[in-house]
């Protein structure tokens, strides 16, 4: 009953998924406090997006245990929906947004809410929930786009429209597959101070391949190679780890 | 700002649509019982039961239209939920037959007679009863859409899997149908109706009837799927169509929304088949047939998936189209038509032909609103 009394916000221990004979995952232990900001990084096939999948709840782990909340819910017994009700957002590698939708109806779908059907058909606007959707479309900067449908926007807006989506539905823990992945210097940049804004109120976990961004992140950093945990600390304490560099620039 | 421009055009569309029909429900059976044969202005009542059959198509496009074009749930099934509304519309048409029947027997419709039947099966219990019935139209294909739907969706059965297994369950009822034995008359089904509510199916006044609430059950059903397609659930449900598991990550239970769309829309399917079935004056299983829940698809497709006044527009077409069609001398080449109509509209018109208009004035607008400001800029210089 020990990982019952842990203070992390996520704790997992131990976690193994093997997807026919190919160990994603292998023996895989990570905490996260809450408030933190943490980027993971580690070169393709490390594990980074099925960690998330265990996490969300998309992929069961074979072995080990995931927790949320000091060990409050075992995330490895709900499905999705259930853990998005607990808090835990997720913002894909590939910005997903509905394409068909404006941009502030993405958010209102987005935002926090009673989601059974009962209470959508019934759904009346209020002020206040404008007030809330136009306080996140300053925060990602497409207050100018708010009508446009998200399909139109360039794959940057698309990028910060998802994270805006995530922050409607105020969630505890924000985990952000790849980003700045196909944005410019600038967008980049951007990205950081956004993210590091949203960081001021909750716990972020980022996982990302570009190490300037990273840097820039100035955060605990934690290396995935082959679905294990290989180093862990500032960027500079890993960047200068044999092993992490024998794994990224090959022996 | 495309998007704001299909809302407000849609808001007008459904408004000229709303007159339209009601111009229609109006005076098809105006000039039916108000002109004399011969004149230049009257209906016979052939056609104005022929318009109430297309009226009844509309209604099951509308019900694909919901759950497809704005769920993206491609039901080949929906005939099944169509015949079934039918068939308890028939049943009751068929207790009404009482002594009137060529066996004269007061409980037993002729078929059960022939059959040498002595008593009537459990399940023919109480549809004597108008209410009864009506009750049934809705409450069995609702209830089989939601069993139906309770498994195949909790499974996360999605695409193409869910167009197969929808024709398997209208292919098993067809099939269960056919049987003598299954206690719905077998391959002939159920005809030879005489009244309802009293009144003689066959006379020009109840048929006239019989259209004006096909066409009212056709406003009430669009008006239900306009109120759910703008709401949030209308949101959702297109979220669903176009990102299923995002919606899910969301925190949305994307199995509910689907079952409760796909429910409803069975039951709009059933009342059709039940306004259908004393217009045409016959139900048999052949409406179970697999190829009559594709053709219903095609109506939307042709007409334009996810906008419903496109699905009632499709429906008619085609039926009219069909009508002249097979009544010709290339009657037989009808199934050809009907591919290459499907094949034509997927390749060259994949919006459908209200879909298509709509974008095309969406862009038009949008150009007008870009060159305006060019057009300052110019008067100001």
């Amino acid at each position: 009953m020990d990982m019952r009394t842990t203070s992390s916000l996520l704790y997992l221990d131990g976690i193994t998924v093997s997807f026919d004979g190919f160990k994603a995952l292998n023996d895989l232990s990570l905490t996260v406090e809450p408030g933190e900001m943490r980027a993971i990084i580690g070169p393709n096939g490390a594990g980074k997006t099925t960690m998330m999948d265990v996490v969300t709840g998309r992929t069961r782990p074979d072995n080990g245990d995931v927790y949320f909340q000091g060990g409050e819910h075992d995330l490895a017994k709900l499905d999705e929906t259930e853990i998005a009700e607990l808090g835990i957002g997720r913002k894909f590698q590939k910005p997903t947004v509905f394409d068909m939708h404006t941009v502030e109806d993405n958010l209102l779908l987005a935002l926090k809410n009673d989601r059974r059907v009962r209470s959508t058909l019934l759904w009346r606007g209020s002020a206040e929930q404008n007030a809330r959707i136009n306080a996140l479309l300053d925060t990602i900067r497409l207050n100018p786009q708010r009508d446009r449908v998200a399909g139109s926007l360039s794959h940057g807006q698309k990028q910060w429209l998802e994270i805006g989506m995530l922050l409607a539905q105020e969630p505890k823990l924000l985990l952000v597959d790849e980003p700045v992945a196909g944005m410019t210097d600038v967008e980049t940049r951007q990205t950081v101070e956004l993210l590091k804004e949203i960081n001021r109120d909750r716990t972020v976990v980022v996982v990302e391949h570009d190490m300037a961004f990273v840097r820039d992140l100035d955060v605990k950093v934690t290396v995935l190679h082959e679905g294990a945990v290989i180093a862990e600390g500032s960027i500079d304490q890993v960047s200068s780890n044999e092993r992490v560099i024998e794994v990224y620039l090959g022996r | 700002m495309i998007s704001a421009a299909l809302i407000r055009s849609l808001d007008r569309n459904a408004t000229i649509f709303l007159a339209i029909l009601a111009a229609v429900t109006f005076l098809v059976p105006f000039c039916n019982l108000v002109f004399p044969p011969g004149s230049m202005l009257h209906v016979p009542t052939y056609l104005v039961s022929l318009f109430g059959k297309y009226v009844c198509y509309a209604l099951v496009a509308l019900s694909i239209d919901l759950v497809w074009g704005y769920c993206g749930i491609l039901s080949l099934g929906h005939g099944a939920f169509f015949a079934l509304g039918g068939y308890a519309m028939g049943m009751y048409l068929m207790r009404q037959i009482g002594t009137r029947g060529v066996y004269a027997d007061p409980i037993l419709p002729d078929f059960m007679v022939f059959l040498n039947w002595k008593e009537l099966p459990i399940f023919w219990y109480g549809f004597q009863n108008f209410a009864y019935a009506s009750a049934m139209v809705l409450l069995v294909p609702g209830v089989l859409a939601f069993v139906f739907g309770w498994f195949a969706f909790r499974s996360r059965v999605t695409g193409v899997y869910l167009s197969i297994i929808t024709q398997a369950m209208t292919y098993a009822l067809l099939l269960g149908f056919f049987r003598n034995n299954f206690g719905f008359g077998g391959n002939n089904g159920l005809t030879d109706f005489k009244d309802i509510l009293g009144f003689n199916v066959q006379s020009a006044g109840t048929r006239a009837a019989l259209f004006v609430v096909s066409c009212i059950a056709l406003a009430l059903g669009f008006l239900i799927c306009r109120a759910l397609v703008t709401s949030k659930f209308g949101k959702v449900l297109v979220a669903i169509r176009d990102a299923e598991s995002r919606t899910r990550f969301l925190g949305y239970r994307v199995e509910s929304y689907k079952l409760f769309v796909f429910t409803l829309s069975a039951c709009m399917a059933g009342v059709a088949g039940a306004l259908y079935v004393p217009q045409v004056g016959i139900i048999n299983p052949s409406e179970f047939a697999p190829a009559n829940s594709i053709e219903a698809v095609i109506w939307v497709a042709v007409g334009g998936r996810g906008t419903l006044t496109g699905a009632v527009i499709g429906a008619i077409l085609v039926n009219y189209a069909k009508t002249t069609f097979t009544s010709g001398p290339l009657a037989p080449y009808w199934l050809f038509v009907l591919g290459g109509l499907f094949v034509g509209v997927t390749l060259l018109l994949p919006r459908g032909i209200v879909g298509t208009y709509r974008h095309w004035k969406a862009e038009r607008e949008e150009k007008k609103k870009a060159q305006a400001p060019a057009g300052v800029g110019h008067a100001a210089e």
